[in-house]
């Protein structure tokens, strides 16, 4: 099979597809014994950010997930994957506790971005994706983001402030959706294929700019998605628990400081 | 049908009638302000541009503000260059007018400041630059900034105003908020005390980062502050926001805030925090 270069607009496209690999599969697939906790011990449990703890290759790893849901029930119990105040503190809270058991950390993120309801202003969502990026920039122990199909904005960078952040083929990583840009900048909403072009959004441009670290392949067959996924997580965990301490937050620091 | 054509006539009519009328009062003699709709006599506006009426604090560039706040200003990072990091068509052009509005290089007016005899890093946004969007020039000067402050054992004094992370730039824009907030730790890790003032408005990328990220948060009267935009917020909600969402009152009544303090008690105000969150050798 010979594989045609995706446009900008057909990966925007794509890694919105209803059929898209869900935070329930990969977690599934990927790793052994996963344990679901819940709530943010402060209000309330969002449905669309999940966490817990499992097994990878034997090891204990903390798993966090953005989750769109697969049903239309579901879709709208979990806000269509946009991440509450509480779920960004249910984040940092499974981050905090991972660190302190020397877990590598593991999130999938798939969101157009942090919830946009009245409520979630009320509840201070930017402060705590605020607060999120301080927690994650001195976290001590490895965190490794996988974009696995909308990576929209702060409230995808509230999840990818770590040490390395992986997009699968056919997913997004940008600072506004191209719908908005071409809404805002050009007035004209019907230019969002342009704009996710001018946008450089696509895994392909950023890792050409060293936003990320690779791009995995993604296959129709989820299962084997979720074995590519695997393998790059096994490469980089060691890698980044080889550093001592010091030599990984360092690192993380030259990986933005960069920019 | 009658009715409406009449009524066209009559107001053509009022139209040319009232032209000759307007030539004689002088342009932008009233003023209405844009938070309680209040119309005044510009003059009332006074020395800190606020509303009369409501309190709100007019818009103001970066360089009028540092004269209200600082006794003593040295601008520094002023030399790093700007780039167009994703080739926007017209982001160049659009820099340079910038540049000319505001009089100031990028998005954020950086320097050393002495506030009543407190000597601090000070950084204010600047409304006429993108509307103090964050670019990546903009996140080099904070970062630079809270790198030297720390290294001078110095706290620093921010006042945000901004659209959020500015789109024309891409995930640059984005990566910015990371690398300020890696800035920010270094300097609270260090002890030392960083303070900000939300202004209006402060929305996006910034109030998802840096300007939430200090030991005390202070807002100016009735500024619009919020992390998603009104339209967004609607457009979720499928249905109409009030109108003080995202007011500082709302803020502070929701906890989000420490206090809020008009223009004119800010200087004051200001001292005294960096008085009492003093670091030993900071006044070297």
């Amino acid at each position: 099979m010979t594989k045609k270069e995706q446009t900008a607009a057909e990966i925007v496209k794509a890694a919105r597809d209803k059929n898209k690999i869900s935070a329930r599969e990969l977690i599934a697939n990927v790793f052994d014994d996963f344990y679901e906790l819940h709530g943010d011990r402060v209000m309330e449990d969002d449905p669309a950010m999940i966490g817990g703890i499992a097994l990878f290759n034997g090891q204990p790893v903390t798993v966090i997930a953005t989750d769109k849901g697969t049903t239309p029930q579901e879709r709208i119990a979990r806000h269509f994957g946009c991440p509450t105040p509480a779920g960004y503190r249910k984040a940092q809270r499974l981050m905090t506790q991972a660190a302190k058991f020397n877990r590598p950390v593991v999130v999938f993120v798939n969101t157009a971005g942090a919830y946009a309801g009245a409520e979630a202003e009320e509840q201070g969502q930017g402060y705590m994706i605020a607060q999120n990026l301080m927690v994650m920039s001195e976290l001590k122990t490895p965190l490794i983001t996988v974009i696995t199909g909308e990576g929209g904005s702060g409230g995808a960078l509230a999840l990818a402030g770590g040490d390395a952040v992986w997009m699968l083929e056919k997913s997004i990583y940008s600072v506004i959706s191209p719908e908005a840009f071409a809404s805002i900048l050009w007035k004209d909403s019907s230019r969002a294929d342009e704009a996710a072009e001018t946008l450089k959004i696509s895994p392909a441009e950023l890792l050409k700019r060293q936003i990320i670290e690779g791009i995995i392949p993604e296959s129709d067959d989820h299962t084997e998605t979720c074995t590519a996924i695997a393998d790059v997580l096994q490469t980089e965990i060691q890698r980044l628990q080889k550093l001592s301490l010091e030599e990984l937050l360092a690192q993380r620091h030259a990986r933005f400081r960069k920019f | 049908m009658k009715l409406y054509k009449n009524k066209s006539r009559i107001s053509e009519r009022h139209v040319k009638a009232d032209h000759q009328a307007m030539d004689r009062v002088p342009d932008g003699l009233w003023i209405t302000c844009p938070k309680c709709h209040q119309v005044f006599l510009r003059e009332k506006l006074g020395k800190f541009r606020t509303c009369p009426e409501c309190g709100y604090g007019f818009r103001t560039g970066a360089r009028q503000r540092v004269e209200w706040v600082a006794d003593d200003f040295k601008e520094i990072l002023t030399d790093i260059e700007e780039s167009n990091p994703i080739d926007f068509e017209g982001f160049d052009q659009k820099v340079e007018q910038c540049r000319e509005k505001s009089g100031i290089d990028e998005s954020v007016l950086t320097g050393i400041a002495e506030i009543d005899h407190e000597k601090c890093a000070l950084a204010i946004m600047d409304p006429d630059f993108i509307m103090g969007s964050l670019g990546s020039v903009t996140g080099e000067k904070l970062t630079r900034l809270f790198e030297m402050a720390t290294q001078k054992r110095l706290p620093v004094v921010l006042f945000a105003l901004s659209g959020g992370a500015r789109m024309q730039e891409g995930i640059y824009s984005l990566m910015q908020m990371q690398k300020v907030t890696q800035a920010v730790m270094e300097h609270s890790n260090a002890g030392l005390f960083y303070l900000t003032v939300l202004t209006d408005p402060t929305t996006g990328g910034v109030t998802a980062s840096f300007a939430n990220q200090s030991d005390i948060i202070l807002a100016e009267p009735k500024a619009l502050i919020g992390f998603a935009g009104r339209r967004v917020i609607e457009q979720t909600m499928h249905q109409k926001i009030a109108d003080d969402l995202q007011s500082a009152e709302t803020l502070m009544k929701n906890g989000l805030i420490d206090d809020i303090v008009p223009r004119d008690r800010q200087k004051q105000v200001i001292a005294k925090l960096l008085r009492l969150n003093r670091t030993e050798a900071a006044n070297d």
